[in-house]
């Protein structure tokens, strides 16, 4: 009764033709395509929003599936922002000091270049020397290895050292919020080398494509960004099915069990809390190229939580909720903070949605859990389907 | 028959409290073994020191034809050495289906990779079957485990022992909340796949455990208070002073 990956999945097959009309349907009404119904910065929006759900679906298998509630997943996402940032700053600067170097009568030696283009990243943190952790920031190819690399492996010492100790539930949420807070103090600091508070920009604009204009770029990041989600999902499909899908459900319901069935559940562990990490740093080098900035208060564990509320609001343990909850949650988010909400007046007082859109996110939180744990994505279980006659 | 499980001398407190003291017990294979005492006398402690959940103070476990020890192995090595435990409270994965279930105990590589890249193996349908058969739950395969009844489920765990084809099995209460009906079904279960392996049942009811019709030990305060055949220990005095007269 082995039946083919779509067959057991169909909700893997409707998720991508759904994506992909969608892609579509954005595409044509883009700037780049000579439409005016979806504006450049909309566009990047809904891009980002995308990176967004990819790590939702990431954080789902982690916490939906396996039962880790990791509040740790936004620091990987933005290492991998910084990742990709360092090479995107370095690459451009580098080209605009030596256009301008060349200006000169003599030729620049390589020294007077590397020491302009560090002062030109560097003088806002007082210093013009490249810090050790950019020694690799001139090449493309190790940049990206480490968008994937610095997550996974930061991923595999500390899953390593919390799981087999056995830490597990609220303390391991605890001990991870712990791991992002640390690790977004020390992304704050200006010895860090990373520019502290200033974080990186000008991530928008791609070493030698500056002729290439923004609406053009930002459609090539959408379809990059809908592709990864589309590969994302597909692989976590493919994960939380069959067999280790069913061991992975199981650690999540009764770890100890699993273990008296001769499961090595540390391995399962941490195989799942690695994988997801590696592919939320995909999704923040993907991300911050179209937000055009990154600093270390992205990486602050509030983010993680927010990561936590779309999956819960979403609904956990299914792909898809996660990729709704997202969507939702972070779109209504920059429409009510965005200042274009419509404010309620009440007469007495005025409800500014800038103010209150916390409040809102918090009780619907309190409501999903309270009174609809299968969140958004509990809704597709009312449609009535063709029961089975299997038996 | 050959020793298969061999505890020697082991003593285990926790906070200063025996559970265990000096206990000694030997398990052939194949061999139907009862298990019974009073509440505290070290049952579910002697079964949580064979698995591996708890580390005794004193004394060894060996196991199998080369007399390896199993302290300081943990619970999933164990497991795949071939020691199956079955808990008092049916502990089945209720959010998944029989079939599931099954599949997750029966015996093949274990590594999460393994599960990944490798194929299940075509017999594993027959496989399910054989279990299915065994236990009584074929017709409910494709159901979620958690709608099955308290008896069903009990059957389900021991057929995921079964499809684990451990060569020790430690079985908590069994019977417990079961009809006449399916204490009987459970009775032949275990008389059936205690041919083959060792069978270690630890039982409150003196009534299932007579059906067993089997080798018992008495435990009390920790360690072994009289073995043999029911009848036998059922008459030794300080048996029934401290158990039975009660």
């Amino acid at each position: 009764m082995e039946r083919s990956f779509i067959a057991k999945n169909p909700s893997v097959l409707w998720f991508l033709l759904a994506l992909a009309v969608f892609t579509l349907g954005v595409t044509v009404l883009s700037e780049a395509m000579g439409s005016q119904i979806i504006s450049t910065s909309f566009l990047k929006t809904l891009g980002k929003t995308l990176c967004l759900c990819l790590i939702a679906i990431a954080m789902d298998v982690v916490w939906g599936y396996c039962g880790i509630l990791s509040l740790g997943h936004f620091a990987f996402f933005g290492i991998g922002g910084y990742a990709i940032g360092m090479w995107l700053m370095y690459a451009r600067t580098h080209g605009i000091v030596v256009a301008s170097l060349e200006q000169g009568v003599l030729p620049p030696t390589p020294d007077e270049i590397t020491h302009a283009v560090g002062a030109q990243i560097f003088s806002v943190v007082g210093s013009s020397d490249f810090p050790v952790i950019w020694a690799f920031s001139h090449s493309l190819t190790l940049q990206l290895l480490a968008v994937v690399l610095v997550p996974g492996l930061l991923a595999l010492v500390f899953g390593w050292l919390a799981f087999r100790s056995r830490v597990t539930g609220v303390y391991l949420s605890i001990l991870t919020q712990a791991m992002t807070l640390a690790l977004s103090l020390y992304f704050f600091q200006n010895d860090t080398g990373l520019r502290g508070n200033n974080g990186l920009s000008g991530l928008q604009n791609i070493p030698s494509l500056d002729a290439i204009p923004q609406a053009t770029l930002s459609l090539w990041f959408f379809w990059a960004s809908a592709t990864a989600l589309a590969l994302g999902y597909v692989l976590f499909a493919w994960i939380t099915s069959g067999k280790l899908g069913s061991v992975i459900r199981a650690v999540r319901d009764n770890e100890a069990r699993v273990r008296f069935l001769g499961y090595h559940v540390e391995s399962y562990k941490l195989f799942v809390f690695t994988i997801t990490a590696m592919v939320a740093g995909i999704a923040g080098a993907l991300y911050y190229p179209q937000a055009g900035i990154i600093n270390p208060a992205e990486m602050a564990p509030i983010a993680s939580i927010y990561l936590a509320v779309w999956v819960a609001i979403g609904g956990r343990s299914r792909l898809y909720g996660a990729v709704i909850g997202a969507a939702t949650v972070s779109l209504m988010s920059s429409w009510f903070t965005g200042g274009s909400a419509p404010d309620i007046n009440l007469g007495v007082y005025i409800i500014k949605w800038t103010d209150w859109w916390l409040v809102l996110l918090g009780l619907t939180f309190v409501a999903v859990t309270l009174f609809f744990p299968k969140g958004i994505g509990g809704l597709f279980d009312l449609i009535p389907t063709k029961k089975e006659d299997r038996i | 028959m050959n020793t298969l499980l061999e505890v020697s001398g082991v003593s285990v407190s926790f906070d200063g409290f025996r559970a265990i003291n000096n206990l000694s017990i030997q398990i052939a294979e194949p061999e139907l073994r009862a298990i019974i005492g009073p509440n505290g006398a070290g049952k579910t402690t002697f079964m949580d020191i064979v698995t591996g959940k708890t580390k005794p103070d004193d004394g060894y476990v060996r196991w199998a034809e080369k007399s390896i020890s199993l302290i300081g192995m943990s619970e999933s090595q164990i497991a795949r050495e071939g020691i199956g435990r079955k808990f008092q409270k049916p502990t089945v994965f209720e959010a998944q289906t029989v079939r599931e279930n099954i599949i997750l105990a029966l015996k093949n590589p274990r590594g999460p990779f393994d599960l990944l890249f490798t194929r299940a193996a075509n017999n594993q349908e027959d496989r399910v079957r054989t279990i299915s058969d065994e236990i009584g739950l074929t017709d409910v395969l494709d159901q979620p485990s958690g709608a099955l009844s308290h008896g069903q489920k009990q059957w389900l765990e021991i057929g995921m022992l079964l499809a684990q084809d451990p060569r020790l099995l430690l079985v908590d209460e069994p019977a417990a909340g079961m009809t006449p009906a399916e204490r009987q079904h459970t009775t032949d279960l275990l008389v059936r796949a205690a041919k083959t392996r060792a069978v270690v049942v630890v039982e409150h009811d003196m009534e299932f455990v007579r059906r067993l019709n089997c080798k018992v030990t008495v435990l009390h305060q920790g360690s072994v208070l009289a073995e043999g055949s029911l009848d036998h220990v059922t008459q030794n005095k300080d048996v029934i002073d401290v158990y039975l007269g009660r």
